[in-house]
């Protein structure tokens, strides 16, 4: 249970950083918090000749509002996140889904740029960065370039990212007035990776909805958004929607749904039909109380 | 591969130290200080066994490199005690309230529940369980585990 050699490199800089990436190819990764990468290795079921260390990457860390947005680190600990009042504020989905991960000796070394570059699909921030529309900056040796989340997740723990570039920060949008969050997941212990889970944000314009954004985590080779559910409710009235329907609608087109020893992916399925609803029912009505 | 040198502070003493990169800050304090309080059980972050403070937060010291730790003052088990070997109320606690049998989980509990009675000295029960959440333990069924961390919260209840 070692992790194979590697040579270890601490960078102090970003362009540094990500020229060693560029030089070292596919032998290198980036080290963040460790806590995906680590038990990776340590199984051997990934092996790095050298790793690229962010902890002194200056300019990587920080929750602040950057217009109009929040723009937090991409090496911001799951633990500054969930103590930040900013965040509980401005992004209050970000603020939920963050005590469900792991544990907090976890979140204290975890980061927001790890957990979304890990990518993977049963993982809740992916899915609350799709359900909020949030942006992701990356830095290559060819320049900077922002991502929308929509387009970030392209498969199983793979991403729109080269092997050469860094997530720098995720810029989630300030929540705006009557609008409603909620996450909901299936675990069989607290902590554990969800056997499937929803992140639900609903934000309405007089009686109607102007937009619902849904996130599923758990039901497929990655983070997914509901896009028909979505589209479906984009101008609707919430009085006249039906919760269960929305579960329904949110899970009907998914395909390659998980399955292992802890469910099918028909009870999957289910699961998440059922956190989709009660996801959609606790953040209508907070968008309504607002 | 290339060693690195690091020094860190352990408990208040400071070490210095050539390291691999490889080698998990677990087996640092174990096997280069000498400190073999902190118990590798899973070494992939699942057990909470190798709990410790890194610059007073608690982290799994097997999913830190030693070399990550350049730089860091670490509180190991061998460290929670006051310096005349009087028991912190956490562990005193675990003794009282029958908080362990083997022992082998006991180290990882005593630094996660430190940790947390630091951040939240009156938890409920509810934020107990969750705080340990991360630990595991075969032996005790936790209930002595919890009565422990409770009577550490609050040693003026019974
Ligand atoms: C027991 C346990 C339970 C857990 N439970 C959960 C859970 O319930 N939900 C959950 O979401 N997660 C869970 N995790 C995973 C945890 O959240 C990780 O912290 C997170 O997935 C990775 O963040 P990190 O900073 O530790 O990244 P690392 O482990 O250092 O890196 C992970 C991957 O991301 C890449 N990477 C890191 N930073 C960047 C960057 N800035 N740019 C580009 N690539 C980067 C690395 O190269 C690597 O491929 C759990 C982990 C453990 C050990
Ligand atoms: S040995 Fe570190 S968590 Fe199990
Ligand atoms: S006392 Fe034996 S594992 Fe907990």
């Amino acid at each position: 249970m070692k992790p194979a050699p590697f040579e270890y490199h601490a960078p102090a800089g970003l362009e540094e950083a990500v020229g060693l990436l560029a030089e070292l190819g596919d032998e290198a990764k980036a080290l963040a918090g460790g806590q995906s990468l680590i038990p990776m290795l340590a199984l051997r079921l990934a092996v790095f000749d050298h790793l690229v260390d962010l902890r002194r990457v200056a300019g990587l860390r920080g929750i602040e509002r950057r217009d109009g947005s929040l723009w937090i680190g991409a090496g911001t600990t799951q633990a500054a996140i969930q103590r930040s009042a900013e965040v509980a504020e401005a992004v209050p989905l970000l603020a939920r889904a963050t005590p469900l991960i792991g544990h907090f000796q976890i979140r204290s070394r975890g980061t927001i740029g790890g957990s979304i570059a890990h990518a993977d699909a049963a993982a809740e921030y992916p899915a609350v960065a799709l359900a909020l529309g949030a942006e992701f900056e990356a830095m290559s040796p060819r320049g900077g370039r922002t991502i929308p989340a929509a387009e970030f997740f392209t498969g199983m723990w793979t991403t729109a990212l080269a092997d050469d570039e860094l997530l720098t920060g995720i810029r989630f949008p300030v929540r705006p007035a009557r609008s409603g969050y909620a996450i909901e997941e299936f675990a069989r212990r607290h902590g554990d990776f969800a056997l499937a889970g929803a992140a639900v944000a609903v934000e309405l314009d007089g009686p109607r909805i102007r937009r619902c954004g849904i996130g599923l985590f758990g039901l497929g080779p990655t983070a997914l958004r509901a896009a028909a559910a979505e589209a479906e409710l984009a101008g609707a009235d919430p009085a006249g929607v039906d919760a269960e329907e929305v579960g329904r609608l949110a899970v009907s087109a998914l395909e390659s749904v998980p399955a292992d020893l802890h469910g099918s992916a028909g009870y999957r399925k289910r699961v998440g039909a059922a956190m989709v609803a009660r996801a959609w029912q606790r953040a209508v009505q907070e968008a309504g109380d607002d | 591969m290339t060693d690195v040198d690091i020094q860190l502070k352990v408990n208040g003493t400071v070490r210095r130290a050539t390291v691999p990169p490889r080698l998990v800050l677990a087996d640092f304090l174990r096997v280069n200080c000498g400190l073999t309080g902190t118990h590798l059980g899973c070494e992939h972050g699942v057990c909470g066994a190798c709990t410790i403070l890194l610059d007073g937060e608690a982290v799994r010291a097997c999913l830190v490199f030693a070399v990550q730790a350049d730089g860091s003052e670490i509180t190991t088990i061998e460290g929670i005690a006051a310096p005349d070997g009087a028991l912190s109320p956490v562990q005193a606690a675990f003794r009282d309230h029958h908080g362990l049998q083997c022992g082998f989980c006991t180290p990882g509990f005593v630094i996660s529940a430190t940790a947390l009675l630091q951040e939240n000295p009156a938890p409920t029960d509810e934020e107990i369980r969750e705080g340990l959440s991360g630990n595991l333990c075969r032996c005790t069924g936790y209930q002595g585990i919890l009565n422990a961390v409770r009577a550490a919260a609050d040693p003026g209840t019974d």
